[in-house]
């Protein structure tokens, strides 16, 4: 079995809401030196051995982010 | 006319819309997710609600039923589609409208009544008077409007912009009128073509004269008459 882990975040430009909200929060409990938050999603993958990165991206175009409004980043999991 | 309703696992608002539909006089029937038959339907309703349950993105998962598939052909052939509330997620999701819908800007769901100014556009499913006012209601998570920047004005040149948040007067606040956020204060929009509409307002729900006010009726009869028009 292969791993991968996938990084979801929003494309710059595009207001994270959670995250600013993170943000102020954080700079409200006295974390003044915070300037920016930006939260995202984190998808572990295990898929047969052999599977080749192109198809992760592909299953990140089509299903697991929006290329409208995402950027993803696919790293394999090496095994111990 | 005869609407199909299509009906996703977690889908909540299909009854308002049939309900709606009859109030009209016209004649509403349910299409289950995993039917690729919609012949005998003038228009096709893809309504409200959380379909499977939102995961992923809203609409991400839905736009990969296989009565999907069918309605992206029915729109391609010109047929009339609507997508409210989460069905303008899926119609998104799928392609058939430009851009997409973030979270709410202050991360609250929001549940109340809104007012929509219409703008001038070719959308099909609105032929009231551009800079007519609109009381109905919204009721969503995710309703922020995004696209970029030349979509946007594309948008704007082709007359896609189809409704906007205002205020009660129709004028825009100073920082935006839109309650989710929305980009430029977009509450509707449709394609090129003008056959299919999105929009995060729930006309469906001031159809009845039970309810008080008959807003929403407006985006069912225009669809209902222009039918007529082109036979």
């Amino acid at each position: 079995m292969a791993r991968f882990q996938i990084f979801v975040t929003y494309k710059k430009g595009i207001f994270d809401p959670p995250g600013a909200t993170a943000e102020r929060a954080l700079v409200s409990l006295g974390y003044d030196e915070v300037s920016s938050v930006k939260i995202g999603k984190f998808i572990q993958l295990e898929v047969a051995d052999g599977t080749p990165q192109e198809r992760v991206a592909e299953m990140c175009g089509k299903l697991l982010a929006n290329p409208v409004i995402e950027d993803f980043r696919i790293e394999p999991v090496e095994e111990a | 006319m005869r609407f199909g309703v299509v009906i996703f696992p977690g889908s909540n608002c299909e009854q308002d819309v049939i309900h709606a539909a009859h109030i009209l006089g016209h004649e509403a029937d349910f299409v289950w997710h995993g039917d690729t038959d919609l012949s005998g339907f003038d228009a096709i309703v893809l309504p409200g609600g959380f379909s499977y349950g939102d995961y992923i993105r809203c609409g991400a998962v839905a736009r990969f039923s296989p009565v999907m598939a069918e309605v992206v052909r029915f729109a391609e052939r010109g047929g009339p589609v609507i997508g409210i509330c989460n069905g303008f997620q899926i119609l998104t999701e799928a392609h058939l409208l430009p851009g997409a819908l973030l979270r709410n800007r202050g991360l609250k769901f929001i549940c109340r009544q809104a007012t929509l100014r219409v703008e001038e556009s070719a959308c099909q499913w609105m032929d009231a008077a551009p800079g007519t006012l609109l009381r109905i209601p919204i009721n969503h998570n995710e309703g922020n409007y995004i696209c970029d920047p030349d979509t946007l004005a594309r948008m704007e040149a082709s007359g896609q912009i189809v409704l906007r948040y205002c205020e009660s007067d129709g004028s825009r606040a100073e920082d935006g009128s839109a309650p989710n956020g929305a980009l430029d204060d977009i509450a509707g929009i449709c394609n090129e073509r003008g056959n299919v509409f999105g929009l995060m307002p729930h006309p469906e729900r001031v159809v009845d004269p039970a309810v008080g006010i008959t807003d929403g009726a407006v985006v069912f009869t225009s669809i209902a008459r222009r039918l007529a028009e082109v036979g």
